[in-house]
Order: C-alpha cells, then structure tokens, then sequence
C-alpha cells in the first residue's frame, strides 16, 4: 500500500509510518492519549458537544451524523453499550483494518471517549474474523492499555472511570456488518438483521438496551475531535462533510493505494488521477466505469469525474461514497463478468431471511452465470430487471426495499447500472440464435 | 474427537467470564474449538453449549452461519484467494483457475497430503493489494502465478511460520483480575458514577 | 381485550376499521374481513417479518409504502391498501421468489388441499415458472424425532416451526441451520426434536414441510370430515376431529382465547391411534364355558347379548342389595366420561341403588371438598400480567400440557411471578422468581410461612427444608403484586404421600384468599390440576361421597334431590380406598368400574388386588379390557371420545361441547344409555332418550348448573363457566402427622410422567415407545452420602418392598428427597408404597 509522504494534513492515518506507532511507547510519543485526558477534564455533555460541532459523519456506509445517533440514547436508561463495528467487508473498502493494524491505541482511545461522553459501561470491539493480523494488534494493544492503566479498572486513576473494553472476533460473514446484525452476532446468535423498528440500537440495542454502534474510522476520529475542538475538525472539509476521510482506490489504476484526504473537497478525478493519490489509470487505457462507495453503490462514469467526495452531492447524483470504496474500471473491463462478480458476492452474502433476497438475489447470480456461460435467452435481461424490481421496487436510488435490510436491494445496483449503460455487452453474450425456453408451472390442485 | 481439552476450558472459561451474558462468548468459543481440533467438532459444539447454557442445536445454527467455522476436517493451510471486484479486475479468475490446476482440486477441495484446502473467497479487504490471497487468514500481497507456486512449495515444505488451520491470532486478551472492572450485565446497574458526577445532558437528542 | 381500551381508527381498502391499540395491521384487516397472505406471521407467536408475503402499501401520511403488514402497528389515520397495483406486483413477486425452489410436488403431499402456499399459488400467483435454472436439493424427508418428518425441499423457510420450538415450546432443538439460499432447518445430528408439543409444528407448517407419521398418506384433506369438539383433558383442549370412512384421522388444535390458543400436546394429538386399537371393546362380555357359552359359573370372558349382560348385572345387583343392602355396592370412576354419562350413573347409584360408595377418583388425586370448597379461577385469570402463580401441584408439563404453554407464556412474556411450592423441580422451574422445593411433606408449613408472615425458622434455619430468606423473599413478592390476581395451581405433588400434606397446606392458604377476596382485590383463586380427562366433571356430578350433582352435599342437596329423584342415601358412603378396604374385607358384593383400572391406578396395589379378588361381582364398563377389568363378571362396551355427543367440564368449571363423528365399534354404547338401562333393568324409568334429555335434567336439578343452556354452550366458543358452589371447604382439625425421616433414608416423591404405561398411550403405536424408562432421580449431593455413582444400578429398599433400578443425578431434585415416576411401563413404584403409612422413605444399597 502507498501512502505518498506528501500529502494534506493527515488526522487519523498520522502514525502509518511511524515504525512503532501500534505500540504504547510509539503511540504516546506521538501525542497518544491526549485526547482522553483532555476529555476527562470536561463534563461528559461537552465531551458529546464537541463531537456535534464537529458534524462527523458516520464512517461505515449510512454516513449518519455521529453526534446525533449518539444523542438517541434514552435518557436514564442503564446500562449502554459501545459495539465497534469492525467488521469492514464491503467488496473493494479496505480502511478499518489499516486503522486496527497501524494505530490500535487510536480506536481504543476513541472507544474509550465514547463511553466517557455517554456512559456507556462496556464496549466490544468486533473484529472481522479473516483480520488475524488486526486482532493480534488490538489484543496487544489492549493488552499494554490495561496494564498501563488507560483501559478496565480506575481509567487514568480516576475513581469513577472505569470501562472494559472486550476484544470480540467474527467468524465470516459479511451481513454481520449490518448493526443489528452485528448485535445479534455478538449476542452468540446467527447473523440476521432485527426487525426495524427500533431504527437504531441507540434506543434498543445489544440485550435490548440503548447500544451506539460506531465504525472503526468514526471513533478513530475521536481522540483529534477532542483535542483539538470540534470546530477545528469542522473547519476542514466541506460544509456538510466534515474533516477528512479515509479512501481505497483500488481497481485498475497506476497505484491503488488507501488515502486520507480532506473530505468533500476533494473531488473523484483528483483522487484517481492525481499522482499524490491513486496516478490515473494505465497508458492508453481510457475510464470505463467505477464504482464510488463500494460493492452496494450505483456505478458511476466520465461524467461524474468532477463530483466532489462529498455526501450530500454524491447522493444526489445518484449514487453513494458508502463505505469510503473507489473501484475503477478501465476499456478493458468485462462489464458483464464484473456485474456477476458483485452480484455473485451479495447472493453469497445474504443471511436468508427475506424471502425477496433469499431466492432473488442468488436467482440475478444464476442468470448471469447462464448467460456468461453462453446459455443466455433474449428474455433474460428484462427478467434480469424485473426480478431486480420485485427485489427493490422501481430501481430507485435511494433503493426502496421488499426487505428487512439493503443487502438485497444492494444487489440490485450493479446490474441496474450495468444494463442500462452497457446492455450491448450482454446481448453480445447472447446465442446468436438464441431459443426462449420456460417450463410449465407445476401446482397441482 | 474431542470436547474441549483442560488448556482450552480454562481460556473459555476466561473469555465467557468478558461478557455479561454467556451465550455472547459462543462464535469465540467455536473459534477455540476450531483452534484445538482444526475444525468445529459436534462433541466440541455440544461442550460450549454446556458451557453457555444453550441447546446443541443452537449452537449448531450460530456455527453453521459463519463460514470461517468449518464442521468438516480441512487441509493444515486454507489458502483462500480473494475473489472480490478488486482483484477480480486484477485478474483473481487466472489466479483460481492456475491455483486449481497446480493443486488438483477446485475451491472447496483439499490437496491428498491432507496440506491445502483451496477456497476462492469473498473481498478479504485488501483491494489494494490486488489480487492477493491468505494462508490461514495471513495476507499474501500482489500475488502472480509464480508467486502462488513458490507459497505452496513453502507451504509443502513447511518452511513458512504459519501455524496449521484453525489457530487465528498469536496474541490473546489478557487481563489482570485487578485491572478489569468487571462486566456490565443488562438488568442491574444505575447511571455510571462519572454520568452522575457531571449529570449527563445526553438523550434530548438535540 | 375489554372495551375500556381505546380504537384506533384506521381505513383498509377505503373502509373504515376500529383497530386495538398496539395491534398489527395485518390482524386489524384480518378482523374486519381482508385477508392479507401471509406465511412466517403467526398471531400466538412474534413476528419475524420473514417471508414478505404481507407486505402491503402502507400510507402512514407520508404516502403509500410497501410494509409488511405483520410487523407494522396500526397508527391513528393509517390507510392501508391491500389491492394496490404496487401490492399485488410485490405480493407476485414473492410468491415467485417462493416457489423458485419449491418441488411443487402437490399431488404426492400430505398438505395438498389445505396448503396456503398452494391456495396463494392458485390465487396471486403468476402462470408459468420463469425459473429454468436448478432446483436446491436436499435429501428427502428425515425424521425430527419419532412423530415428525421434515421434507426441507418444501420448506419455505418461515420460522414457524423453530420459533414455536423456542418461544413457546421452550424446547430450541429445531434450528435453522447454513445460511442464505442453503438455510435449512433442521435438528442436532442424533439430537432430535424431543418436545412433548412437536405436533403442533406439523399444524402450523404453512407448507407440506412438517408431517406427521401417525397421519403420513392416510387421506386427502377433501376427503375429511370434521367436527369441533373438546378433547376429554382436564384443560378441555379445543379441538377439530376430522375423520373419513367412519374413522377418526386427526385431531387439529383449535385457537380458542381462554383455553388451548391452538395447542396440543403429542399424547393427546396422535392419540385417535389408541381409539382405533384392535384392542377396543367391541360386544357386552360375560362369564361363561370355554366353548363360549355364557355360564354365571364359567370363569372365561365370553360374548353376550347387551340383553344378557345387562340383566345379569341387575341381578346382581338387585342380589346384593337385598342380602348386605345398597351399601355393598359401591362405584369407581368415571372420571373419563362425558358430563351427561356421569349424571345418569350418578342417579342410577344414588337414587336408584342408593349407594354413597362413589367415588370417580381413585385415591390419587384430592378430597372433593377441597377441589369444590376453593374459590375457582380460571386460565385467563391465570395468565393476568404482572399476577402471581403459586405452584401447588404435580409438574403443569408432564400432567397438563397446554396448561404449561399457557403458564409458559403468561411468566416468560406477560411478567406473571411463579412461586413453586413444590417437592421437586418441575417444567417451569427455570423461569420460577422462586423455587420454594421443600421436603416431602412440608408443604403445610412453608405454606403458612408464605402468607402468614410469621417466618420462624426450623432448627436448621430452614422451613420444610426451604432457607427462610427464600421463603421471606417469597412472601414479600406475593404482598407486593397484591393488587393482581394470585393463583393457586392446586393438586396431588406426590401419590407417595397423603393427601393430607397437601389439604393441610390448602388449609393454610384459604384464610389468606378469603382476606384477600373479602377485601374486592383481584384476590386469590385456585386452579385444580388433577388426573384423568372429566374429573371436574365427576365432582360435579356427584361421582364423589357424600356428593350430589351441582356441587352440592347429601346433607343440604338431599332433600331437593330426593324429591326429584325419590331417594338418596341417608349418608355419606366411603371413598376410593374406603370401598377397596371394604371390599377386602367382603362387605362388596357388586363393585361397578367406569372406565376404572384400580389395579393399575390406585397408589396400593396389593389392597386393590385383594379387593378385586373378594368382591362377588364386578361390572366394568370399559373402551378396553384393562387389568382390572380383566377380573370382571360383566363387561360394557363403552363409546369413546368422538364416538358420543355431550359436554365435558374442564378444570376452570369450563363447560363445552363433545361431538360425534364415527360410530362406535362393535354394539358399544354411550355410558348414559348404559345406566339408563341398567337403570330400567333395576325398575327405574329416567326417561332419557338422548344426552341433550339428560343436560336438561342437569339444568333443572343441578344448583352449581341450573339453567345452563346447552344452546349457550354449543354456540360460544370457548364454552360456559359453571362458577357457583355451595361446597365449603372444612380445613382437618388436627394436622397429619409427619413421621421423621432417618439420616440413613431418602423420602421419596412420585408423580407421573407424560407418557406413561396408561391404556390409551399403550395402544397408540406411535406413542406406546416413548415413555421413559424407570430410574430414581436424586440430587448430585446424596450420591457421596450414600456412597454411589451416577448411573450405578442399585437396590431400593422401602419398609414393603424393595426393586433394582438405577439412580441419576439430579439438581432439581433436593437434598434428602428421592424422586421416581409413578406410572413406568417396566418398573412400578407402587411396590415401595405402605398403604398405612402416609409418606414413603427409601434406603439406598449398592448392588
Ligand atoms: C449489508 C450491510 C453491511 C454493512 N457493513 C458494514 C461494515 O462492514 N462496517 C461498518 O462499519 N458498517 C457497516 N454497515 C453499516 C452499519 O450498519 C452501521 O451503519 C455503521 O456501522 C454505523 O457506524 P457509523 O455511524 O460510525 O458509520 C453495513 C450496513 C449494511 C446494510
Ligand atoms: S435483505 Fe438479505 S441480508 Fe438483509 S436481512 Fe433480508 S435476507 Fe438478510
Ligand atoms: S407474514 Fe409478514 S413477513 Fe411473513
């Protein structure tokens, strides 16, 4: 991975060259923990308040303002919980597990401000599964905390701070990073979304008590939030995207790498072709297509180069920065072979507790492999569309849902876009003469 | 093959001891199992749920949900190459097919030594890396098929140090008795002292 | 729900609907008569919102919205559109998503006919299938235990059988298993679903997923036909029987609010098996040669005329009454029978005969008065949020099954605080706020405790083996919920004690319960639990000593009664043990059976079995030659559950209808046509030409059932609670003695189990195998005192006998007490019992 040295002020991916920054020694050398003495000295409320001022968006997809959500907690309900979603698999999202190998005392002590603003009396760290290597960081990590005091019994010494921070591991499944999927998970259950409402486990959460779940690169923002004041972290940014944000480019470009860039000014053609970031795409390759926020998002294409990387403006072309996942694809893309790529991983992925994503999205999955298969029917690709539409009625986007969470509608996105820009290079999959086959149904009365 | 040993009973014993309900330890618990046997054994699922007062049965529908939790034995390394867009793009489809003609086994199989198990897997979050793979859940960077040969001859030979399927991190959470403040279980417990220290503004949500 | 609450005022397809508060929409529609598909929605169990066969627009003022009408409340204003274009195409779509990987193998399926996915498919469902890729495959069907199969080809994936495994049952060994489109449900490999309730998955299956073997290919659902009826438990279970060529083929639970909510148990489902049996009665038995002529002499059981049978019998009895007088004849049982049998044997024994040695009970169960005596409450009440139950009775689970769901509920979902004040842990046990588990015995005095206030103490600081803190605790909590209802589950916790204990504990109670009740609160009742199917009906009907139909004594009833009736007996006669005990002494001379097996069934054996042997005739009337009757000189064929109109009485005092639906085998004859004419035969005319004749009679002369009209109880479905009794409960003067228990003994408690050796289990073929096999149960604690393993045959001896078995550990089970289950297939408990002594106290040798 790259990450050119010079580059704009970098807030949560400081220590990624520093050689020993994952350790205690490193990351107090480098300010470590700063942040949460600071926070200490100040009224939890206020400690809430600077996390307001700065408007920090929710980092892992749905890009919720982190001050808000946190303000859903009941008033007088005990005891809450903080759940670290860190189980970052959203095809082409490479961040959470940078942030939990390079700087685990970062999340921690994001984790531990969390819980001091709002009295959340445990927090579990959920750790994708596959990350043994980011799990082995934190347990180290957490391991020196305890003992140097930061983290468990009498935070800092402070008589009436204390939190245990419990290292959780995943096991596989990409639904889980769904938040209540993730609570049901970490409840020892199968990995299946709850029934909303409650819209968030801000209100009914882990064993049915208010739980803010947070991504690894919200909290990791934590600990600067606080030492530096809110309105220093609002100061950068756009408007209504504040601070900086961490991007993957990866796909076919001179030099995917992951990279932290002021948020909402910077725009798509600056990231992917600039060559302080990703260096624009091979000699003699022009731009196909890609995708801005990872595997659920819409495609985007040429004419959205200028967008810049800011919420508000990408949803309203049509699409979302998700999870933080630039994936580009250049003339020498098989769009079709791509589609079934990503629809491939949503079919895999459901849990299978909507009927809707259950069958629908692993039927997409089976058209696709017939027709890439060379068994395609001319029919196929209105089928194609209109399964999506009892999967996601009327293709919209935002997606509206026949379904208990996105993950089936998300399947919906890849081909909608596909098809529509790119339907030639189905039909070119297509039998020359292709014959329409259909079975007769078979109910019996 | 075999319930929980004495080793692994007292480390579960710890873990279930980090959360305020029992039956969240369950999916660390099967990782232990996994860890002990190289794969999920049904006497182990029945031991955890022994341990965190479930029935078999549940256990079984919380293992099965997970892909890393394998019910079947699998070869000592899992090579599992990343098939996400990422390293799609970037050409995982040669890889896999190379990866199968080298190994003689499609995703899924294991090599007759009993060494490989071959899985063409999900986006494991290293899209930069592209196209890469993990043996037993470590990363192998911006693979090619000659790379690819040189890992399994390395894993043939057992000259890597990457210990066989089913143990996950090297480093444990461990936490000294005096230094954990003890769990919080969802019945009980009032306001956390430090909220009623600076009583708290939180939950007008505005 | 009562009228005080509030409606919500919603629009279904433009039509005006007053919903309940907190409702769903989909029940608000279904009640106001549109009918939304569904699959995964079930209204006794949470939604899960997994199907998204409900979704419907929705249009809570921010426009119309898909929905899924399952997990969506009704708000004020709402308008829900089930028609709409966008329905119908998300509806379609669904059901297509459904049937991707359905086998669609309707012709060869049990649910073919009665399956809502095929009623959908037919009513919403597009034409063809668009789906040519591969189906999923699994494995045909596998067994999930030994009643139910399960074909996950056909399973949609509804969560209805798992969720009522776990949320209703309390028995999760059915899970859902893999994940996305491989998801299937399924059991631990060799752990199967053994639930006493899997039956009821098999009701509830929305697809031919779920079948049952005892039905598996027996008919098509067109070739049925059915009747409402209720199923002789002391529940009263509503039920549907459906049958087809004159036999009974299922029994399906009926969703009735104050009862069963839809639920049955296994026992009593697949139990139409044991009706069909070969083994049925099917002509009037006589003595007679071994060429089959009837011979009084003869001491074979041959074929007779019901005109040989019946004369006979009046003979004998007539014979008796004038040698010893109507004393020595005496009647057991009937506590099986339908409401209107009981009244006519009744009236034939104590206005004709005029014998009080009545007794529909056989000793295991409690005194009339105590059953009669307590203010009655009922499910429901029960079941009030935030009430309290005290248990006082044998386990709800293994003797009252849907009792147990119902309780199940009330404490797991609606806040209802369980006490047990029990001898051992019971089914409820885990999800009890207290477990008072005192030793055998001691009821009484932790009784006294709990509502007394006075806590002293014993010398080990304990009260009948329970810690005084824990008996504290338990009284606190029961003042504290005062203002809610407070309801005794009363019966018989162990048949190797006395009743005794348990009346004195009753005894303890009732003055707390008249405080409460004279002080308007909710107050205290009490919920009988006894053994066989229309034992409360019996009561009421006089089928006791001392009683007459109405729940009203010789004493204050009589008189009225005679008028009607021309006589009855001048005094109260003797119970169950006292007729046995008269009987071995030969002063019985004709003793009457109604479906009465002292022998397997009265807790002394040896006392049965010397009476049986001394009586000089014995007249059994009977759906099956059992043990008992066996011995017996004449025989009635009885008609059986289906095969015979009339009421039952449930525990509540809850009166419903029994319906008929095949006819009985053979000449058997519906018992109060066999007492009228015995009745006839003996010079008395009742003039009873059908059992709607004889409930008029009941209506007119009965106190506690005057002017209960069968059409009320035929028309409303959840029956008529007869409430009022003239019955006062008249605590023992002095306690029964409790003898001490050496250090060197355990004292044993023995109750019955789900399945046991019972007739109609027996003849069951799919039940017959499952009930468990003897062992005595003691608490992991005792093993080092008397120095065994777990597991370990051993020899238990009790001061009358003595038996091999092996002993098991058991942490419900407490300290010093020994449990073993009274109705084993192999092993019978009753040979440790001493008929004189009033508790039953065991020693332990290694063998
Ligand atoms: C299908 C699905 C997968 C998701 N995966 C992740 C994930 O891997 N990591 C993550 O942080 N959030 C993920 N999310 C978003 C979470 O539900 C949740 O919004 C987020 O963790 C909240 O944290 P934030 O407010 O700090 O972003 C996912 C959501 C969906 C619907
Ligand atoms: S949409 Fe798919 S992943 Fe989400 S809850 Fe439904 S079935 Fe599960
Ligand atoms: S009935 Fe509503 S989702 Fe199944």
């Amino acid at each position: 991975m790259s990450t050119p040295a010079a580059q704009d002020l970098r807030i949560i991916t400081s220590r990624f060259d520093v050689e020993d920054g994952h350790t205690l020694a490193g990351y107090e050398r480098t300010g470590g923990y700063a942040g949460l003495r600071r926070a200490m000295e100040m009224a939890p409320a206020d400690v809430h308040g600077e996390v307001r001022t700065a408007s920090l968006l929710g980092r892992g997809g749905a890009g919720f303002p982190a001050g808000v959500k946190w303000g859903f907690c009941p008033p007088g309900v005990w005891p809450r919980y903080l759940v670290v979603n860190g189980d970052e698999s959203e095809p082409g999202t490479y961040k959470d597990r940078l942030l939990m190998e390079r700087d685990p005392h970062q999340l921690i002590e994001g984790c531990l401000i969390a819980c001091y603003a709002l009295g959340l009396s445990q927090c579990f760290l959920y750790v994708r599964g596959e990350m043994a290597h980011a799990q082995e960081r934190l347990a180290a990590a957490l391991n020196e905390a305890y003992e140097a005091g930061y983290v468990g019994a009498n935070v800092l010494g402070a008589k009436d701070f204390s939190v245990d921070i419990t290292l959780h591991w995943g096991a596989g499944a990409y639904i889980v990073g769904e938040e209540t999927a993730l609570i049901e998970s970490l409840e020892g259950n199968r990995g299946m979304p709850r029934l909303k409402p409650p819209y968030f486990p801000a209100s009914i959460g882990l064993y049915g008590k208010p739980t803010i779940v947070n991504n690894v690169e919200t909290l990791a923002n934590l600990p600067w939030i606080v030492s530096n004041g809110g309105a220093a972290f609002a100061a950068m940014g756009a408007e209504s995207s504040t601070g900086t944000r961490v991007f993957a480019v990866s796909g076919h470009v001179v030099s995917p790498g992951v990279f932290e860039v002021p948020f909402g000014t910077t725009t798509f053609r600056d990231i992917i072709f600039d060559s302080r970031y990703a260096g624009g795409l091979h000699p003699g390759r022009s731009l196909k297509t890609f995708i801005p926020g990872g595997a659920s998002a819409p495609w985007f294409f040429e004419e959205h180069l200028d967008i810049p990387l800011e919420k508000a403006t990408v949803d309203k072309a049509g699409s979302m920065l998700g999870s933080g996942a630039i994936v580009v694809m250049d003339d020498t893309t098989d769009v079709v072979r791509a589609c079934h790529n990503v629809v491939r991983f949503f079919a895999r992925e459901s849990c299978g507790k909507c009927t809707p994503c259950r069958e629908g999205t692993s039927w997409l999955e089976m058209i696709l492999s017939r027709i890439l298969a060379g068994q395609g029917r001319p029919q196929d690709l209105d089928l194609l569309m209109d399964v999506c539409d009892n999967i996601s009625p009327g293709i919209n986007w935002p997606p509206r849902q026949t379904t208990i969470c996105p993950l089936g509608p998300s399947a919906v996105s890849p081909i909608a876009s596909a098809l529509e820009r790119f339907r030639g290079e189905f039909e070119a999959y297509l039998p020359a003469t292709a014959v329409s086959v259909t079975t007769a149904s078979g109910v019996a009365s | 093959m075999a319930r929980l040993n004495p080793a692994s009973l007292t480390i579960a014993q710890e873990i279930i001891g980090r959360y305020p309900v029992p039956r969240s330890a369950l999916i660390p618990l099967l990782h232990l199992a996994q860890e002990q046997d190289g794969y999920v054994t049904e006497d182990a699922m029945a031991h955890i749920a022994e341990l965190v007062g479930v029935t078999p049965a549940e256990v079984m529908g919380t293992c099965s949900f997970y892909e890393m939790l394998k019910r079947k034995p699998v070869g000592d390394y899992m090579v599992n190459i990343c098939n996400g867009i990422s390293c799609h793009l970037l050409g995982a489809s040669e890889l896999i097919h190379h990866a199968e003609d080298t190994l003689g086994v499609k995703p899924g199989g294991t090599t007759e030594d009993g060494k490989i198990t071959l899985e063409a897997v999900e986006c494991i979050a290293a899209c930069t890396e592209a196209p890469c793979l993990q043996v037993n859940y470590r990363y192998r960077n911006q693979v090619s098929t000659q790379d690819f040969d040189k890992i399994v001859d390395e894993l043939r030979a057992g000259t890597v140090g990457i210990a066989p399927h089913g143990k996950l991190a090297k480093v444990r959470q461990q936490v000294r008795e005096d230094r954990w403040s003890g769990v919080s279980p969802p019945d009980g417990q009032g306001e956390p002292a430090w909220m009623v220290r600076n009583p708290s503004t939180n939950g007008d949500g505005s | 729900m009562s009228e005080a609450e509030t409606v919500v005022n919603i629009t279904v397809n433009g039509q005006p609907v007053e919903a309940k508060p907190g409702e769903w929409v989909i029940a608000a529609a279904e009640r106001a008569g549109v009918y939304i598909p569904h699959f995964c929605y079930h209204p006794r169990m949470n939604s899960v919102g997994m199907c998204r066969m409900c979704i419907v627009d929705i249009d809570t003022g921010r426009g119309p919205a898909l929905q899924p009408s399952c997990m969506v409340a009704v708000t004020e204003g709402m308008e829900v559109d089930t028609t709409s274009d966008q329905t119908r195409k998300a509806q379609d779509g669904v059901l297509e998503f459904l049937l991707l990987n359905h086998p669609l193998d309707c012709p060869v399926c049990d649910k073919g006919g009665e399956c809502p996915l095929q009623d959908q498919t037919m009513a919403y469902g597009p034409g063809e299938s668009r789906f040519i890729e591969e189906k999923r495959h699994f494995e045909k069907p596998i067994p999930v235990n030994d009643l139910v199969y399960l074909d996950r080809e056909r399973c949609i994936l509804c969560d209805r059988c798992t969720r009522f495994a776990d949320e209703v049952a309390g028995d999760p060994l059915i899970t859902f298993q893999d994940r996305g489109d491989q998801t299937q449900v399924n059991t631990f490999p060799d752990l199967p679903f053994s639930s006493y309730f899997s039956g009821n998955t098999v009701q509830i299956c929305p697809v031919g997923a779920l079948t049952a073997v005892p039905y598996r290919f027996k008919a098509r659902p067109w070739d049925l036909t059915e009747v409402e009826s209720t199923y002789p438990n002391p529940m009263g279970d509503r039920v549907v029987v459906q049958a087809s060529r004159d036999q009974v083929l299922r029994y399906q639970g009926v969703d009735s609010d104050a009862v069963n909510w839809g639920w049955l148990t296994d026992k009593d489902r697949f139990s139409f098996e044991g009706m069909a049996s070969e083994l049925r009665l099917r002509t009037p038995l006589v003595r007679g040669t071994p060429l089959g002529q009837p011979d009084p002499r003869g001491n074979e059981l041959v074929e007779a005329s019901w005109h040989q049978a019946l004369t006979l019998a009046a003979d004998a009895i007539r014979v008796a009454i004038d040698d010893k007088g109507p004393q020595s004849v005496a009647v057991l049982g009937g506590a099986r029978l339908t409401n209107e049998d009981q009244y006519v044997w009744a009236r034939l024994a104590k206005g004709v005969i005029g014998t009080d040695n009545v007794d529909a009970q056989l000793d295991d169960g409690l005194p009339a008065d105590v059953v009669l005596g307590m203010p009655r409450a009922t499910v429901n009440q029960a079941c009030t949020p935030g009430g309290t139950v005290i248990l006082l009775a044998p386990d709800p689970k293994e003797e009252q099954g849907t009792l147990y769901l119902r309780l199940r509920h009330a404490v797991v979902n609606d806040g209802v605080q369980l006490i047990e004040l029990t001898p051992r842990a019971s089914g409820l046990s885990q999800m009890a706020a207290f477990r008072l588990h005192h030793r055998p015995g001691e009821a009484a005095a932790v009784a006294a405790a709990l509502v007394g206030g006075d806590i002293e103490p014993g010398p080990d600081g304990d009260i009948g083996g329970v810690s005084a803190a824990d008996v504290a605790a338990a009284a606190a909590a029961i003042a504290n919920r005062a203002d809610k209802p407070i309801t005794v589950i009363l019966g018989r916790p162990s048949l190797a004690e006395s009743a005794g204990f348990t009346v004195d504990a009753v005894a303890e109670l009732i003055g707390f319960a008249n405080l409460l009740n004279a002080g308007g609160r909710p107050g205290m009742a009490f919920l009988p639990v006894l053994h066989r199917g229309n034992v409360l009906g019996a009561l009421d009907m006089g089928l006791a000593p001392g009683l007459l139909p109405g729940r009203t004594t010789l004493a204050e009833g009589g008189p009225a009664m005679a008028e009607s009736w021309g006589s009855v007996p001048s005094a109260p006669g003797a119970d169950a043990r006292g007729i046995l005990k008269a009987a071995a002494d030969g002063q019985i001379d004709v003793l009457i059976l109604l479906g009465a097996d002292p022998l397997g069934d009265f807790p002394h054996r040896e006392l049965a079995d010397v009476a049986l042997n001394n009586v000089g005739t014995i007249i059994a009337s009977d759906l099956f030659l059992n043990p008992s009757a066996a011995l017996a000189h004449i025989v009635f064929p009885a008609a059986g559950f289906a095969e015979r109109r009339g009421t039952h009485t449930n525990l509540e005092g809850r009166i419903t209808a029994q319906r008929q639906i095949v006819t009985p085998p053979g000449t058997a004859r519906a018992d109060w046509a066999i007492a009228t004419e015995l009745a006839r035969q003996l010079g008395a005319d009742f003039g009873f030409g059908t059992p709607e004749e004889v409930w008029d009679e009941i209506a007119r002369l009965a106190p506690s059932h005057r002017n209960l009209s069968l059409e009320a109880i035929d028309t409303s479905d959840d029956g008529v609670v007869a409430s009022d009794s003239s019955i006062v409960f008249s605590p023992p003067d002095d306690l029964t003695p409790l003898p001490p228990v050496d250090a060197y003994s355990l004292r044993l408690v023995s109750s019955r189990r789900m399945y046991d050796r019972g007739t109609l289990v027996q003849s069951a073929s799919s039940l017959a195998g499952l009930a468990p096999t003897a062992a005595l149960v003691v608490n992991p604690y005792d093993f080092s005192r008397v120095g065994v393993e777990s597991g370990a045959d051993v020899q238990v001896v009790s001061h009358v006998g003595e038996m091999g078995l092996p002993v098991v550990a058991d942490p419900g089970v407490p300290r010093g007490t020994a449990a073993f289950g009274y109705n084993h297939p192999d092993l019978d408990v009753r040979d440790l019992f001493d008929p004189d002594a009033v508790v039953t106290d065991l020693r332990i040798q290694t063998r």
